[in-house]
């Protein structure tokens, strides 16, 4: 017992890269029922995860489907390298190469909203920062020393650590104030947020393409039930009235 | 129609079992909410059978393709995750009703004489569960699938001399790995159900020879020719039954009554179980962990390693003992100790209405101390939480050690509120 626990509590420090910091995580306020922002971020996800990231366990026709997406206009703006539309949505990078560039293979992003959770993955891409000492010139607050590049760059512009000056008892300190971009990219703040929480949104809906269906179906189902006791129960009390 | 049952019965007792079994059995009127979980576990274990037939059609049990073929069950597989769902939530279901079941039996006093095997076909039983829960959550081979089967079969290494031989032989190969995949599908479908279902049969079969147990404690078979006929029940009962007892009128025959009654529990159940399946499969976290949705991967240790819920009060214990084998030890004693319930008490008050305050406080510390230990068998670990794990452990087989001392000869207590002759209500 005693090796186990220490194995596991060795592990721990090693872990803190997969397992993240204690940033506080905002809330992501996505909408799986709006369609427009599920487009927009299948979109983004095609155009700048699609590069490194596989989605293998989702074929195209089912983010087409659920998403109202005309297989054509599919496969002119989401289908990049001539595949069939019932096609697993896979990344062209070979997985040993990208593993040799980046230390380790990109991570599918299936069911990174359910292993992650949207809050984390929403925080997560607002909090690339610029950091000179890293491979790629960005770290993360969310997930420090993360060996991926800041891909949303272009849209984002330049992220920097803020600093504020405070008066704080009576002292003027520089506190942490987020973190800013200089204004360099296609996006205002507003606007990349608004493109993050679509993105987020996307790949909540494709950790579970089924969830709406699931509530719809379930919907029936407890209203049924409902009906269902009101006549169980009277029938059981009409056998039992004689009992006692 | 009559023509072909008597042309069945000639051949087959099915309405004499029907009737003996389903129909005409005699069941104490008083059998209250408690008394419903025997039933939705059978109605459960019916849902894990037909939706694990089902699954099993599309899984595929390779470290290579189980974990992407859950995905395709629950994307490509017309309604394929209403079944997997189904089987997931049924399983935390199972042990949900089980451990009420259980409480339920303590309660009242349902492991005494003459229903100790009843109860030991009923551990019997848990066990087999376990194991089936502990493979099949292995199966879809997500990262607790991977490390939670890590940490369970590395216990077994911590056996003298014989462990780490046990463990490769277990895992069938040197670390957890398809291999062990393979085997574990093939014991979660085919070996633990089968020995469930026959456990279960045992498990009705004693119960109906003794009858079932009521919360008043109060048997409701006479000695024959002890009751007048007034006394009697007016419902027709079995001959089985009445051939070798008076039977009291304080029951209902199985059906309509029962059956009816279980009927209300059961879609009160179902309704829950419909919200957790539809609108909440993951239940926080607790039915599905979050880290068992990235494959498994045997280079990346999760930052933390908690079996499912339905484990964390043992794997409480097991941690709380600052050695390996020991630690062992002491969780399959936690076990044991309940196989061996009925010899702890050696009480011969049943129902915990009429016996010791004693009783009833040492009962219900021990299902907060059990809630207890899942808290902290289920949460990071932290300083305090190992002190608290040691003495909650403590009061764990401490509620045994106690029940052995003070049932004995708790009756003769004047206080205590006597036992009633008829049931109450």
């Amino acid at each position: 017992m005693k090796k186990l626990v220490l194995f596991i509590s060795l592990l721990v420090p090693s872990l803190v890269f997969a397992a993240g910091s204690n940033y506080p995580l905002d809330k992501a306020n996505y909408d799986l029922t709006d369609k427009a922002s599920l487009q927009s971020g299948a979109m983004l996800f095609n155009n700048y995860c699609l590069g490194c990231h596989n989605m293998q366990y989702q074929r195209y026709s089912r983010s087409f489907e659920d998403l109202g997406i005309p297989v054509e206009l599919g496969a002119e703006l989401l289908q990049f390298t001539g595949e069939k539309p019932t096609d697993h949505i896979k990344s062209a990078i070979p997985a040993e190469s990208a593993a040799t560039w980046f230390g380790a293979p990109p991570p599918d992003l299936t069911l990174v909203a359910r292993v992650r959770g949207a809050d984390w993955l929403y925080t997560y891409l607002r909090t690339f920062y610029v950091d000179e000492n890293k491979t790629f010139g960005v770290n993360n607050k969310v997930f420090p020393d993360v060996g991926m590049p800041h891909v949303l760059q272009e849209l984002q512009g330049t992220p920097r650590e803020a600093k504020e000056e405070r008066m704080v008892d009576g002292e003027m300190v520089m506190l942490n104030a987020g973190i800013k971009s200089d204004g360099d990219g296609e996006l205002d703040a507003a606007q990349y947020d608004k493109a993050v929480l679509d993105l987020v949104n996307y790949l909540v809906y494709v950790g579970e393409p089924s969830r709406l269906k699931s509530e719809a179906i379930g919907r029936w189902v407890l209203m049924f039930l409902v009906v269902l006791f009101i006549f169980v129960y009277l029938l059981k009390k009409e056998y039992w009235r004689d009992v006692h | 129609m009559k023509a072909l049952l008597d042309w069945i019965e000639y051949r087959i007792p099915m309405m004499r079992v029907a009737n003996m079994h389903a129909i005409q059995y005699p069941a104490p009127k008083n059998m209250n909410f408690w008394y419903i979980f025997g039933f939705l576990a059978t109605i459960v274990l019916i849902n894990q059978i037909v939706t694990g037939i089902w699954l099993t059609m599309s899984f595929e049990p390779s470290a290579e393709r189980a974990f992407a073929s859950v995905e395709y069950i629950m994307r490509d597989v017309e309604y394929g995750y209403i079944l997997r769902y189904m089987h997931s939530t049924g399983a935390s279901a199972f042990f949900i009703v089980v451990y009420l079941h259980m409480f339920r039996g303590m309660m009242y006093g349902s492991y005494q004489k003459p229903r100790e095997l009843l109860w030991l076909f009923g551990m019997f039983i848990y066990l087999a569960l376990m194991a089936e829960a502990f493979m099949g959550y292995v199966l879809p081979w997500g990262q607790m699938s991977y490390w939670g089967a890590q940490v369970i079969v590395s216990l077994f290494g911590a056996i003298p001399v014989v462990g780490p031989d046990l463990v490769v032989w277990i895992q069938g190969d040197y670390v957890i790995s398809g291999a062990t995949l393979n085997r574990f599908f093939a014991l979660h479908v085919i070996a633990l159900p089968l020995v469930i279902v026959i456990l279960v049969f045992l498990h009705i079969v004693a119960l109906h020879e003794v009858g079932s147990n009521n919360p008043d404690g109060v048997e409701v078979k006479r000695k024959k020719g002890s009751l007048k006929e007034e006394e009697k029940t007016s419902f027709e009962m079995h001959e089985y039954y009445t051939k070798k007892y008076d039977i009291i009128d304080d029951v209902v025959p199985f059906f309509p009554h029962i059956v009816l009654k279980d009927l209300v529990a059961f879609v009160v159940f179902l309704a829950f179980f419909s919200y957790v399946m539809f609108f909440n499969p993951e239940m926080g976290g607790y039915f599905l962990e979050h880290p068992n949705f990235e494959i498994a991967n045997p280079l990346k240790t999760p930052e933390h390693i908690f079996p499912v819920w339905y484990f964390t009060p043992f794997y409480a214990i097991l941690k709380a003992v600052p050695d390996k084998l020991l630690g062992v030890i002491a969780m399959f004693a936690a076990i044991i100790a309940l196989f061996l319930l009925p010899w702890f008490d050696r009480g011969t008050i049943r129902s915990w209405r009429y016996r010791s305050g004693l009783h009833k406080v040492n009962l219900l510390v021990f299902a907060a101390v059990f809630v207890f230990l899942g808290y902290l068998g289920g949460t990071p670990q932290e300083n305090w939480k190992i002190v608290a794990s040691q003495i909650a452990t403590v009061m764990y087989f401490g509620f045994f050690g106690l029940l052995w001392i003070y049932s004995k000869n708790e009756h003769e207590k004047e206080n205590l509120k006597p036992v009633p002759e008829r049931i109450t209500k």
